[in-house]
């Protein structure tokens, strides 16, 4: 059965298992099940997906869908338990990490992949200050002496737009406004300069008004460094702007894979057709807005065939029977639906 | 910060009245004639019985004597036990020892009980953890006198490793063992609020930061989790000095240190009910100092605290 899924779910792009492909780090059909007293449930079920140095890859989904737990299972951050990888690989530099050392792993870690937390309140550590936790990877990772590492420090909060940087590096996070909260957590991760930044729902804690300028600073940042970038988020709105390309999740797999242009003019899945329809629209104002009905299922105990059957308004017999795989749909772009041609074709 | 100090420092003022006038009017309470037996088998004379009282103001009601007592006591003066003896020397003897068997007691509390808490902690339902808790609860049940007499005995007596009594040097070597029974109760605790404050933290967003900021495991544990864990067990030892020192009466009638408990259990037999009141008062001073520094040391450990 899972052999049948893994060459199912291989994705457009991406080279065979284990064979270098020259990109910069590829995921590929990684599982993952959390194993707790009720029940396994099944959290990641094969997902692929990958990203090249100077572009940013949206992943899209609803909470639930797996892709946080994609990207802890990246960082090697997942908690074990309950988390376990059962299977995939993710490939930096075309070396699987799950199959490093720790310490291995350990260099990669804010050096080659560096991660940017959503509630940037609770990622920061309350008792040492904003300053110190910013020279410590300077001083750990680099050697600096204490001088030299805050130095480095204040560089790095003023690279973040964080007005008079001297004088915040000795403040503590409670200290800081809640964007300038994520700036500091931006500059952290940025201090080793990084070749794949992960931003899981970086702006979801922030008020609306501040939510726009830190996606600005990400863009940005990510456009100067030629940074491979992963931003994970439920907001299509704020994908359009930055996002080269965007990977729908539901359930823990990739359902809908292509450029963002593509995916906005003709989304080749009804689950995205969904999401994309779900955007409160200006123009409807005063009516009712437009929703997925239904959950998403449980994942202790997915539905047979296409996960997303039981809420897709478009579902024939043979969605709950066959699980559609991820398939190329024209050029550079896949969909995992039965009927992905029919969308992509219609007018 | 100097606002808060002096604030509470003004705070410690009624409570230093209110504790010590109830310790007072307590120890004064206790029925029994402090002239029975002060005077071999015969009944005192009348002659010294009428002149103690009036020295002592013996028949003036307690808030009289209370007065009398604090306004002494404020120039220095701990009065005289009925043999004239200065209650200040008693003090300044048994003091330093009872002081000095606490802090031994006090350090083989930090390291052992946070070294196993952190242990355990990090590692919840292995093999270390189950015995550090089988063996806490162990410690929490077992009586002080019973640890004692049975290490004293088995250390001391049986294979013969230590001395079954402290001399009156008080050598920290002699120190470790009456430390550790001084101590035993509240090892267990530190260990298991450790632990806990451990495993709680453990989980933790900024703990799960620094392991993504690839600082090695050493550091994440040593300085990110640990400060943040430190805070609940730093005000359990804080406020445990006091609690050793009070109660560390069984620890030195077993192991024969003259210290304050010693002195006070004799001054409580012989109705010397101004060295109780003596060395209990200094005991509050010990408390309400030590609870303070907690405090300040919370400000120190936790910056989110604020004091203005």
């Amino acid at each position: 059965m899972s052999d049948i899924l893994v060459s199912e779910q291989s994705a457009p792009g991406t080279g065979g298992s284990g064979r270098p492909s020259g990109r910069l780090l590829e995921v590929e059909d990684l599982r993952v099940e959390f194993r707790t007293r009720d029940g396994v449930a099944k959290v990641i079920n094969g997902v692929t997906y990958h990203v090249d140095a100077g572009e940013t890859l949206a992943v899209l989904g609803e909470s639930g869908s797996g892709k946080s737990v994609t990207a802890q299972t990246i960082m090697g951050i997942l908690d074990t338990p309950p988390g376990f990888v059962t299977g995939g690989q993710v490939r930096f530099h075309g070396k699987d990490m799950l199959r490093m050392s720790n310490e291995e792993r350990r260099r990669i870690r804010g050096e080659g992949i560096a991660m940017v937390f959503q509630d940037a309140l609770s990622a920061l550590n309350p008792v040492f200050t904003v300053g110190f936790q910013i020279a410590e990877q300077f001083r750990v990772r680099r050697g600096m002496g204490r001088t030299e590492a805050k130095k480095r420090a204040i560089e790095m909060l003023d690279q973040v737009k964080i007005p008079n940087a001297k004088g915040r590096f000795n403040n503590y996070p409670h200290q800081f406004s809640g964007g300038m909260r994520q700036r500091a957590m931006i500059a952290m991760s940025l201090a080793l300069d990084p070749e794949v930044l992960i931003a899981d729902e970086p702006t979801t804690a922030l008020d609306v008004t501040v939510q726009a300028q830190i996606m600005d600073l990400l863009a940005e940042l990510q456009r100067e460094r030629q940074m491979g970038m992963i931003l994970i988020t439920h907001d299509l709105g704020v994908v359009a702007d930055v996002a080269d390309r965007i990977a729908v999740m539901y359930a823990g797999r990739i359902v809908e894979e292509a450029d963002v242009f593509d995916l906005y003019a003709k989304p080749a899945h009804p689950y995205t057709i969904g999401l994309i329809d779900s955007i409160p629209r200006m123009d409807e104002k005063g009516q009712q807005l437009r929703t997925i009905k239904g959950l998403p299922p449980n994942l202790m105990n997915i539905p047979p065939g296409c996960p997303f059957n039981p809420r897709c308004p478009m579902a024939q017999p043979v969605c709950r029977e066959k699980l559609p795989p991820l398939l190329q749909v024209g050029t550079a772009r896949a969909s995992a639906c039965h009927f992905a041609e029919e969308l992509v074709n219609r007018d | 910060m100097g606002r808060y100090l002096l604030r509470r420092l003004l705070q410690l003022v009624p409570v230093f009245i209110g504790t010590t006038f109830l310790i007072y009017a307590l120890v004064w309470a206790v029925p029994g004639d402090p002239f029975a037996g002060k005077c071999g088998e015969r009944r005192c004379p009348d002659q010294y019985i009428a002149f103690m009282t009036e020295k002592y103001h013996l028949d003036q009601n307690v808030f009289v004597q209370y007065a009398n007592y604090m306004k002494n006591l404020l120039q220095g003066d701990f009065g005289q036990t009925f043999s004239q003896r200065e209650i200040s020397d008693i003090i300044l003897t048994s003091y330093p020892n009872t002081l000095k068997l606490a802090l031994v007691a006090l350090t083989i509390e930090a390291v052992i009980g946070l070294g196993a808490g952190v242990l355990t902690g990090l590692r919840r339902n292995g093999f270390l953890d189950n015995l550090v808790l089988v063996s806490t609860l162990f410690l929490i049940a077992l009586p002080v006198f019973v640890v004692g007499f049975v290490l004293q005995w088995l250390l001391g007596v049986q294979w013969g490793i230590i001395k079954p009594t402290v001399s009156s040097e008080m050598r920290l070597s002699e120190l470790i063992v009456p430390g550790f029974v001084l101590g035993s109760a509240s090892v267990a605790y530190i260990a298991r609020v450790a632990r806990t404050s451990i495993a709680e933290n453990r989980r933790a967003d900024y703990v799960r930061t620094a392991i993504a900021k690839g600082l090695p495991m050493r550091r994440v544990v040593g300085v990110h989790l640990l400060r943040n864990s430190l805070i609940p067990v730093v005000t359990l030892l804080g406020t445990d000095l006091g609690a050793l020192m009070g109660g560390a009466i069984v620890t030195e009638g077993i192991f024969g240190i003259n210290g304050i408990g010693r002195q006070v259990f004799r001054a409580i037999v012989t109705k010397e009910s101004a060295t109780v009141v003596g060395i209990v008062v200094v005991l509050v001073l010990v408390y309400l100092v030590m609870n303070l520094l907690v405090d300040l040391l919370y400000a120190a450990l936790d910056p989110r605290i604020r004091y203005e």
